[in-house]
């Protein structure tokens, strides 16, 4: 057992790739789900389109990857009216039921062997298709922070743009909602009838919501796909969507740091639980007949799910929320 | 609006509203010399079950108009139609000169006709003082293009919080200012649903049972609130069980029952209408309950206990 | 002429654990290839199986090793033809259908290989409800009746799932997102009491149903959902709770039962019977049968007997109900293990023709929803009819769509519906905005 290695592991994970991904997905959910109170369950849908926009345009049309995020952003707008239009109108679990089907539409779609040329069927699309972005890498060498140590040049430079975009997104939340417009949206989560009798136009701040949560959780596909370089439609699944709700719970919905926050943690416990698994199996510790390695995934999304469902009803407030200020709201 | 307390001022006000519907013959669905809300046909039916089925609603400007009738006649049902919170089987409606079927509930609002709920809908998560900035209206800070710009809308929302601090002294609610929605009493959300509707700056405003669940110490206050408005030049539109409050503040009753409009007129003699009290009491009363509105105050007032 | 119409199994039977995170590695041999693995349906491997790649100019013939598993490096990436040679399959082990031999892979990868898959069953190919089946007849008519009476056969498994479903919704007001992996409890105790405790399928059947009510709906409904109501969690909370009560049961599942797709020993003999144009397997009709007198017997219980009209009260008023004197939880209760047989027995004649996984229950839940929204979310006659269309549509869009995305078009076609008519078919027409 090396202790040493599963901290520096872990603690790594705490600012890498997947915890800026998540993050970015779980801050779109926050502003529909946190602060206005729909329920999209297609997050994974608005990721994949941005994913598949970057790598499609660029690997497959061969066109500039900036034009590539641009439709991606675009996209997710149109879906959003797609999504929004038949079921904003509707109660809460229709637009839930909606969601989680267009965005398996979706990747249905992607995955389908009829549409193999355009999006590469279930192996998805992988190419050095995002060489625009890494010729401003100013990074000649790999970064290291106290115990955390980049892969490489390239892996330094995305993670830096990461936490920026983060930044940003975290800046525009803040900003958005102690103006008169986050007002208007919490009233709706808590009421619609109420901001209804005060002559608010329930259904376009809705729609407003969702698509700007959307543009944000493409933002986190877009992000997906630049970082790797590839993109692979099962990762778009509905598990995507449901590890988002979990870190926005876990950091607390309806505060401006509660998913940034819940990544970090949620990475952080779950490649610690994996690393330690990995090597308590590895060393024999844990012998084979309780658990093999294969499955020790299959452990840690057990544990994903056990966390969601004890922490909406004992903390839904997130750990380190107020009772007082929960925004979760019974209906 | 400035706050207005002198009684002589109110009895002139008051006089005036009566003398304006002094010429109206009392009888259900009477046109008024000044509408500002006249409502046809309207009809809504659940099911099998008549709600409401009102030939002809007028109602006149600048005055207090209550709507009564027993449990079930359909008096709530009638307001979410006119507010545009149901829609009719059939039916229209118009005030001032806007049609509003098919009007969306929050386009009603925003013409000036603005509702308070029965069971209030302050918004239990917000500060006292939130709820209220939430009633103004064209605040530019509300667009999601203007909104990350704080500079853009601070000035609005310093007018907004100005006016809604003035709206909560009145109100006797200012103290409460930061304090959460979620742990006023009955009365006080009741008072700050009105105040908040106030802050849409609305032409007419229509209560919803104003006084239910209100002590009887707030019970005058609320009271005087509502005479108020119609110094203002509000037009009032409420529904109430409390007898001696309708007979108090209002200058024109009318009275629903299983969803129709049985009478209507100035409340000292609508209270002696025979329909009335049949409506209430049903058909075999007693000759000396009827007397005075006092019994029939009793006996709603027994009915809501 | 016969035609056969592809089948989109693929996906079911790789039952892929894809990597999670974009940064985990994978071993990946140096370049391009195609590997897969053959196993029995019991899971053992299945040794020395010949298979052939080619295309690109290239060619290569492999066979499978003691585990089943094969490899071909390729020298570029394309698109290649691999061939399974059925006459060196084992005694009594054959591919769902004979065209299944061949199938095309397009590999784009240099890092990973393409995993190909090819569907094995005990003895001779059965057809597949909800997979498509084996069209007779001539012409677009004979597909089409064809087609349409395989609809039906998957509009019921579709049916008993959503008809729990919404006695669940119209008692409780839960949106069960876990309602899926009812289906998949079904199908894997089938498994679990057929294969591995070995009992004779005909009563493992019904013992897998009784012990899916009992697991599914009595359990349930006591460690996870009657707590939460006695708490007052608020529904959308609920509604997240089974959200994460689904992840953690599918997990589950495949924790317990691996990632392999189980085929159940069939009870029948597989030749199909003709009628007309449509020809039907004994099994599938026994299955079918099953599934038209469970859905019977709970349309009865609900018209006409004491409990039913009770669960009838409780769904169009609580509050009332329960001053009336109905027991309400007694009513949930009930209502939980109700569904839970229903959704067990639906997810036992899916796998009966489609095989078992633990991905059972996500593979249908939305196909669930779309028949309980079509029908009016809250009725169950609505969550009936809603669901015999899915299954129907879903079989006939085959007719002009690839099969492999006939779900898809089900669930476009659900969005529509909603966008035209949201309170579904028989739903009652309701403002809640």
């Amino acid at each position: 057992m090396d202790w040493g290695q599963i901290f520096v592991i872990s603690i790594t994970a705490m600012v890498g790739s997947t915890t800026i991904i998540y993050a970015l997905a779980a801050l779109g959910l926050n502003i529909q789900f946190g602060y206005t109170g729909l329920l999209n369950f297609g997050q994974a849908g608005f990721a994949a389109i941005g994913a598949y926009s970057v790598a499609v345009v660029t690997a497959t049309l061969g066109q500039s990857l900036w034009l590539s995020i641009f439709i991606g952003l675009i996209g997710a707008v149109i879906f959003g009216l797609i999504l929004g239009i038949p079921t904003l109108r509707l109660r809460a679990d229709y637009l839930a039921i909606v969601t989680i089907a267009a965005a398996e539409v979706i990747r249905q779609t992607v995955r389908s062997v009829s549409l193999n040329e355009y999006f590469g069927g279930s192996d998805g699309i992988t190419g050095k298709y995002a060489r625009e972005f890494y010729s401003f890498n100013p990074f000649d060498q790999a970064i290291s922070w106290g115990p955390i140590q980049f892969n490489s040049a390239q892996a330094s430079w995305i993670t830096v743009v990461g936490w920026v975009l983060i930044g940003l997104i975290v800046l525009l939340t803040w900003l958005l909602v102690r103006s008169p417009w986050g007002r208007v949206v919490k009233s709706i989560r808590e009421d619609e009838n109420a901001s209804r009798s005060l002559g608010k136009n329930v259904y376009f701040y809705k729609m407003q919501a969702l698509i700007l949560g959307g543009v944000v959780g493409s933002l986190a596909g877009i992000y997906w796909a630049i970082d790797a370089q590839s993109v692979q439609p099962d990762n778009y699944s509905s598990r995507f969507t449901f590890f988002a709700y979990t870190i926005l719970i876990l950091g607390g919905a309806a505060r401006v740091f509660g998913p940034v926050v819940g990544s970090i943690i949620f990475w952080f416990i779950l490649v610690f639980i994996g690393e330690s698994l990995t090597q308590l199996v590895a060393t024999g510790i844990i012998p084979d007949t309780i658990l093999r390695s294969d499955q020790i995934g299959q452990v840690r999304f057990m544990l994903v799910g056990l966390a969601l469902m004890l922490l909406i009803v004992y903390r839904p407030q997130g750990i380190f929320g107020d009772k007082r200020e929960l925004a979760l709201d019974d209906r | 609006m400035t706050a207005k307390t002198a009684t002589s001022a109110s009895d002139s006000v008051s006089a005036r509203a009566v003398a304006a519907l002094s010429g109206v013959k009392s009888e259900p669905g009477i046109t008024k010399p000044d509408e500002i809300l006249v409502a046809e046909n309207i009809n809504r039916h659940f099911g099998g079950l008549v709600a409401v089925d009102v030939d002809r609603l007028s109602v006149q400007r600048a005055s207090i108009t209550a709507l009564i009738g027993p449990n079930g006649a359909g008096k709530t049902t009638f307001f979410n139609v006119l507010a545009g919170f149901d829609t009719p089987d059939a039916g229209t409606w118009r005030y001032e000169n806007h049609e509003l079927r098919n009007k969306a509930a929050y386009k009603i609002a925003q013409l000036g006709m603005v509702r308070t709920f029965q069971l209030t809908k302050v918004l239990a998560k917000m500060t006292v003082l939130e709820n209220m900035r939430l009633g103004a209206q064209r605040q530019l800070g509300e667009r999601i293009l203007a909104a990350p710009f704080p500079f853009a809308w601070s000035g609005q929302e310093e007018q907004v919080t100005e006016r809604a601090l003035t709206l909560l002294r009145r109100f006797n609610l200012y103290e409460k200012k930061d304090d959460f929605a979620g742990t006023m009493s009955g009365g006080q959300r009741k008072l700050l649903e009105m105040a908040r509707a106030l802050m849409t700056d609305p032409t007419m405003i229509m209560l919803d049972e104003p006084m239910a669940g209100v002590n009887p110490a707030l019970t005058q206050s609320l009271l005087g609130h509502i005479k108020e408005l119609r110094e203002e030049g509000l037009t009032v539109l409420f529904i109430e069980h409390d007898m001696d409050a309708v007979r108090d503040i209002s200058d024109w009753v009318v009275v629903m029952a299983q969803g129709r409009i049985i009478a209507e007129g100035p409340p000292a003699s609508v209270m002696r209408d025979k329909a009335v009290i049949d409506a209430y009491l049903g058909a075999h009363h007693d000759e000396e309950l009827t007397k005075s509105g006092e019994s029939l105050t009793q006996n709603k007032k027994a009915k809501s206990t | 002429m016969i035609k056969r119409v592809r089948v989109a199994l693929l996906a079911l039977l790789i039952a892929p654990l894809l990597s999670l995170s974009p940064a985990v590695a994978q071993d990946a041999p140096s370049g391009p290839a195609i590997t897969g693995t053959l196993e029995s349906p019991g899971g053992e491997g299945l040794a020395g199986v010949s298979i052939t790649v080619e295309g690109n100019g290239f060619s290569e013939t492999v066979t499978s090793n003691e585990a089943g598993e094969w490899q071909v490096i390729l020298p570029d990436t394309g698109a290649y033809q691999v061939t399974l040679d059925v006459s060196t399959l084992p005694e009594g082990i054959s591919l769902t259908s004979e065209d299944r031999a061949v199938t095309s892979a397009t590999v784009i990868s240099r890092e990973r290989p393409k995993r190909i898959g090819f569907p094995l069953v005990e003895g001779d190919a059965p057809a597949a409800v909800g997979g498509g089946g084996t069209i007779g007849g001539a012409g677009f008519w004979g597909q089409a009746a064809q087609l349409t009476v395989d609809g039906l056969a998957f509009g019921l498994v579709i049916a008993l799932g959503a008809v729990g479903l919404s006695l669940v919704y119209g008692t409780t007001k839960l949106v069960n997102f876990a309602h899926g992996e009812l289906l998949a409890l079904g199908g894997l105790l089938a498994y679990f009491f057929s294969v591995l405790v070995g009992l004779p399928i005909l009563v493992a059947i019904p013992v897998a149903v009784l012990a899916s009510a009992f697991l599914g709906g009595y359990v349930q409904n006591l460690v996870v959902w009657k707590p939460l109501r006695k708490r007052g969690t608020g529904l959308t909370a609920l509604l997240v709770v089974s959200i994460g009560l689904a992840l953690f049961l599918q997990y589950l599942f495949l924790f317990l039962f691996g990632g392999r797709t189980r085929i159940l020993p069939g009870f029948a003999g597989q030749a199909g019977i003709n009628i007309g144009p449509i020809a039907v397997t004994p099994r599938d009709m026994i299955a079918a049968v099953g599934a038209v007198v469970l859905l019977a017997l709970t349309f009865w219980w609900l018209g006409k007997t004491q409990s039913g009209k009770a669960t009838r009260a409780v769904a169009d008023n609580p509050a009332l109900a329960s001053a009336s004197g109905i027991n309400v939880e007694k009513v949930i209760t009930t209502v939980w293990v109700i569904a839970a047989g229903l959704g067990g027995y639906a997810g036992i004649m899916f796998a009966l023709s489609n095989g078992v996984s633990w991905q059972l229950g996500v593979q249908l839940l939305l196909l669930i929803f779309a028949g309980v929204i079509l029908g009016g979310l809250g009725t169950a006659t609505g969550a009936l009819i809603g669901s015999l269309i899915v299954g129907v549509f879903i079989q006939l869009s085959v007719l002009f769509i690839p099969s492999e995305l006939k779900y898809v078009g089900a669930l476009v076609v659900l969005i529509i519906v909603l966008l035209v008519r949201p309170q579904g078919i028989l739903g009652r027409k309701e403002r809640v905005g």
